[in-house]
């Protein structure tokens, strides 16, 4: 049988591939069309990606792109440090939904309201998976975690953060706020560059959400892995683009 | 010129601290050490607000003190709050028009002195220029700064508004003279 | 770089507006910070005189955010800081902590006032134990305690330096008499005085192609997976601190040489300590003065030889906060066998007369 190796980005940093993720985690592809978008905008040499800390740390030297490690939550002050000293610098902010939506909350709900020139990607995958798959903002309601362990209960912990939603409320027209799923690669790669465009054009705040798998904590096998997202959390988190200064974008 | 310390008190909106910035500004500009500190609590918003100022020749420590030269206190309430900065070598003025409680009055001090200022305002001036008397009286009572750099202080800080209004200048200068006046007839006035 | 003051002058003002002067004519380029007594005019300063020289300003979400925005500022090359006071204080010691473990030259002035808690917007040496060892690190940090405007103006301009040529996260501890007060200083360029301006340069965003194979893309860390990476991290950069405290290190010494009782204190209580020695020797008491300038790395070596060189029979620590100072000398000076005195006025000002007062006590 003949088997095609996919295309890998110019932009990743090949001395630490294969990368560190587990098997069926979905930061491999948000980050291999990350890697795609960065070469296709020809933006490598001016690029500084910035992680958070949790599973997303690990992409710390995945790109052969200037790269820099802060604090948990804290990425988003970095990032917006950087751009206000650099502006001419592209700054990619890589976080997860505990980073973004809990402990750096108020970065992110700032950095938007101020319209901060910088793009941040955060990845949804409804728990904290570095520290052993606890309870995260985005986890959904009845979802096991080890601090959930008889399931979400909305009545003592509340509902799951939708952030791309509230984000949208706080920006501009001229931000983009998009959330998008590892299962649908070809739009993840089109959010992601508008995104990107919106920085280098210097229009404003962007933001995209990516929906992503965690087997590992979730305690799934492929099929299920995928039913979870696809059915469960596109259900509950509508993909799409919220806000898209570059005129209607599709579902 | 040996350290002179000075405490300034009375109620927000007195100008308490913009005559202290004054008077420091003057020493200041006459190449001395000078130190001008506001308290700056919580109280600062509706209490008695404090200035404490003080000049030398020589280089100057801490910057606030526990007894003062001089004190003056621009308002009732300011009397008793800052009795405790006096002792037997600080002169403690307070305005004769105040209603002031025997008991709120320092135990100790070189002299007690009590100044018509506010009347003078009133009656001769203008209210607004109650605290330029003091002012004035500040320099009649210490000599930190002569009277000619006194009023160029006044010019640098009030100067804008005299341009509009020459009268002002007249009316402050006139406060400041009348102040110093005051207060250097209060120290030739024997006994406590 | 535009020149911020062309002629060496004399001002007469606040101690906040001291920092933004000196940050300015530093070259700083640009500032971070979020409101708190009693540190706000330096950026009330900073904002009024920053667009004057094309120099930027961002009022961030707290103070977490100001520290982190100013670790990616530096990052990316440019002189940046911050300033900020208790509480606030607190919040920064996470980015302090990343400069830390990054090596980030950033300057942080500090204004201390009264505590634990929200304590008092006025006054005290309380955040000397903070400043000097806050954050899960291991205090590689330079702080200077200034006692005078002239101090502050000097030493945010030398801040920026030894944050710069030694990549050690670098402190002004002032407080909030310094910052509030007015007193005369001279105001000058540093080139005019002879002062270099260390280069700075960026650790991430450089110069050179990356995919033009001009140069390897540079990937900044702070977290090691293995145990033993970290400790070598940890002894490397400790021996590094170690061999430049000698270079770094500064304070001042007043008629040590016969005393028989030393007077130590550092900042603005230093003011106070040297009235009152001056006044003790007037009245025949034979009374010295030390004062470490740099808290961190501590001029242990230069307070013992005062110590054994005096032959002195106590010392006497006077702080605005109830041991703070005192503990960080007790560590640093271990085994001396002098007896330490204390007068501790946590949160309130200390004049010679208190210090006099207590000197009489106890010899």
């Amino acid at each position: 049988m003949q088997t095609v190796a996919p295309a890998t980005p110019k932009s990743w940093y090949l001395p630490t591939k294969p990368h560190k993720f587990c098997p069926g985690c979905g930061h491999g592809i948000v980050l291999k069309a990350l890697g795609d978008v960065i070469d296709e905008l020809e933006i490598q040499d001016r690029t500084i990606f910035g992680c958070d800390i949790g599973c997303s740390l690990l992409s710390w030297d995945f790109f052969a792109c200037d790269s820099t490690q802060t604090h948990h939550g804290r990425t988003t002050p970095v990032m917006v440090g950087i751009k206000r000293a650099r502006p001419e610098l592209i700054t990619i902010g890589y976080m997860g939904d505990g980073g973004g939506y809990s402990i750096g909350s108020q970065h992110l709900l700032n950095a938007a309201v101020r319209n901060e020139k910088v793009t941040l990607i955060l990845v949804n995958n409804t728990n904290y998976g570095m520290t052993g798959g606890q309870m995260a903002p985005t986890t959904l309601p009845g979802q096991k975690t080890e601090t959930t362990p008889f399931g979400r209960d909305p009545e003592l912990t509340g509902y799951p953060t939708k952030g791309p939603e509230f984000i949208a409320q706080l920006t501009p027209d001229s931000a983009y706020v998009a959330r998008a799923t590892v299962s649908k690669y070809n739009q993840l790669r089109r959010f992601i560059r508008n995104a990107l465009r919106n920085q280098i054009e210097g229009n404003g705040f962007s933001f995209v959400e990516v929906l992503s798998t965690c087997p590992t904590n979730w305690r799934t096998n492929a099929q299920q892995t995928w039913h979870f997202l696809e059915d469960e959390m596109e259900h509950y988190f509508p993909v799409g683009e919220l806000k898209n200064p570059f005129g209607k974008g599709g579902k | 010129m040996a350290l002179v310390k000075i405490a300034l008190a009375g109620e927000g909106g007195q100008g308490v601290q913009s005559v202290a910035e004054i008077i420091a500004e003057a020493a200041y500009n006459e190449e001395k050490q000078t130190i001008y500190i506001p308290n700056f609590g919580l109280e600062q918003r509706g209490g008695v607000s404090i200035a404490f100022i003080q000049v030398s020749d020589e280089r100057i420590g801490a910057p606030k003190f526990n007894k003062a030269d001089v004190v003056i206190a621009l308002s009732e309430r300011a009397v008793g709050r800052t009795a405790h900065y006096s002792d037997e070598n600080t002169l403690f003025v307070y305005d004769s028009g105040f209603k002031v409680d025997e008991n709120d009055l320092p135990r100790q001090a070189k002299k007690i002195i009590g100044l018509p200022a506010i009347d003078t305002a009133n009656k001769e001036l203008h209210p607004r220029v109650f605290n330029i008397i003091i002012m004035g009286a500040v320099i009649g009572l210490t000599n930190i700064v002569d009277f000619e750099a006194a009023k160029k202080a006044l010019e640098n800080k009030l100067g804008y508004k005299f341009e509009k209004n020459p009268d002002l200048r007249e009316l402050n200068f006139k406060a400041l003279e009348l102040g110093k006046q005051m207060a250097e007839e209060s120290l030739k006035e024997g006994g406590q | 770089m535009q020149q911020v003051i062309t002629e060496s002058k004399k001002a007469f003002m606040t101690g906040n507006e001291t920092a933004a002067w000196a940050a300015l004519a530093s070259g700083a380029d640009v500032m971070f910070g979020y409101p708190i007594t009693p540190q706000n005019e330096i950026m009330h300063y900073w904002t009024r005189l920053a667009p004057q020289y094309g120099r930027g300003f961002l009022q961030t979400e707290d103070e977490i955010s100001a520290g982190f925005t100013v670790c990616g500022a530096v990052q990316s090359g440019k002189k940046a800081f911050t300033a900020t006071a208790g509480p606030g204080n607190v919040l920064m010691q996470e980015p302090f902590g990343m400069a830390e473990g990054m090596r980030l030259p950033l300057l942080a002035i500090i204004q201390q006032r009264g505590g634990p808690s929200s304590g008092t917007v006025i006054y005290s040496q309380q955040e000397v134990a903070l400043t000097t060892f806050g954050g899960n690190g291991e205090g590689w940090r330079i702080v200077y305690s200034t006692a005078t405007h002239q101090e502050i103006y000097d030493y945010v301009i030398k801040g920026f330096n030894t944050a710069w040529k030694y990549r050690f996260p670098t402190f002004i501890l002032g407080d909030g008499y310094q910052a509030k007060m007015r007193e005369p200083l001279e105001m000058y360029d540093p080139e005019t005085r002879g002062i270099k301006m260390v280069d700075t340069y960026p650790l991430i965003g450089l110069d050179g192609s990356i995919t033009n194979a001009e140069r390897e893309p540079q990937h900044l860390c702070n977290i090691y997976s293995l145990e033993e990476e970290l400790y070598d991290v940890v002894l490397k950069n400790t021996a590094e601190y170690e061999s430049i405290s000698p270079e770094i290190v500064e304070y001042e010494e007043r008629q040590c040489e016969d005393a028989e009782i030393i007077i130590l204190s550092h900042g603005v209580v230093a003011r106070a300590a040297d009235d009152a020695v001056k006044a003790l020797r007037a009245q025949g008491i034979k009374a010295g003065y030390f004062r470490p300038i740099t808290l961190r790395p501590y001029p242990e070596k230069q307070l013992r030889a005062a110590i054994a060189r005096s032959g002195a029979k106590k010392l006497l620590i006077a702080e605005s906060a109830y041991g703070q100072f005192y503990r960080l000398t007790r560590q640093e000076i271990y085994g001396e066998t002098i007896p330490m005195e204390t007068l501790f006025m946590p949160g309130v000002g200390i004049i010679d007369y208190d210090i006099i007062s207590k000197v009489k006590s106890i010899l």
